[in-house]
């Protein structure tokens, strides 16, 4: 793993860290949407906290294709777990809000997921169809060993 | 009544959200590695490629599914609910479906990486 694709897993935490909450905030603030009034859920989108949640989402959109594009899923998903880890660590120092002991085992056993997965390869299977098939084989065949 | 309605949310967030990482996956291992396609091909072209796969385009449209379906929870249920519940099962259903419809090699690191964060999850909620 090179120090470029670690910053591009920090990436897909940070981004999407900020932009989930951004989008929960502008959500409390507009209430309950009935089915009923359907067109409220698209209009919500331009409420500004949504809209700038919605951007920080973009920039996570980004990071996640391409990590996607030189790692497995199921090396991808727990890797970037770290959001969980950052979120809980801001509401404590940052909110200073109370972090139960259950949570902070919570944050243990993710870590321990995040440093289970980041021990192994991140491709395990070469797909058929990559387009780079020809010029990148090498290094593809390359990262599938452990 | 509501509550029904936020579980209801929960589950179409991960059908969604699991179909979307799965299409986007393989789109993204169909196009190759990006870094290495930008240096060799430039950006707009990389762009092209991505934006042209129908896995893409598909995989897009399952994620705005289950962004809308997020709307939809969070409206009628707590983010420390509908969050944590969605997120912890998608962990454990997208191994599944990278195994089945990926072919990943998920070995027991993989899955216990996947249920160690999908307990983690649910503790950071209780």
């Amino acid at each position: 793993m090179t120090l470029r694709k670690y910053l591009v897993l920090a990436g897909v935490s940070i981004f999407a860290v900020t932009g989930d909450s951004l989008v929960s905030a502008g959500m409390k603030r507009v209430g309950n949407i009935s089915l009923r009034h359907l067109p409220d859920i698209i209009l919500v989108v331009f409420r500004p906290e949504v809209a700038l949640g919605i951007l920080f989402l973009l920039a996570f959109f980004a990071c996640y294709m391409t990590a996607l594009s030189w790692a497995d899923l199921t090396y991808v998903l727990p890797a970037t777990s770290v959001s969980f880890i950052l979120l809980t660590l801001v509401a404590k120092f940052v909110l200073h809000e109370n972090v139960s002991l259950t949570r902070w085992l919570g944050v243990l056993l993710i870590s321990i997921g995040v440093g289970v997965v980041t021990q192994g390869p991140e491709l395990t299977h070469r797909p058929r169809h990559a387009e780079s098939s020809d010029r990148l084989a090498a290094p593809v065949a390359a990262r599938m060993d452990p | 009544m509501k509550q029904l309605y936020a579980w209801g949310a929960v589950a179409t967030i991960v059908t969604a959200s699991t179909a979307g990482d799965v299409l986007l996956s393989r789109a993204m291992k169909q196009v190759g590695d990006v870094g290495e396609l930008r240096r060799r091909l430039g950006l707009p072209t990389v762009l092209g490629r991505v934006l042209r796969n129908p896995c893409f385009l598909l995989g897009v449209t399952a994620m705005a599914a289950a962004f809308y379906a997020m709307l939809f929870g969070l409206s009628w249920a707590d983010v420390s609910l509908v969050i944590p519940a969605s997120t912890s099962l998608t962990f454990v259903t997208n191994a599944m479906a990278a195994r089945i419809f990926l072919h990943e090699h998920v070995d027991h690191r993989r899955w216990m990486a996947a249920l160690a964060v999908a307990g983690g999850v649910i503790l950071l909620a209780v």
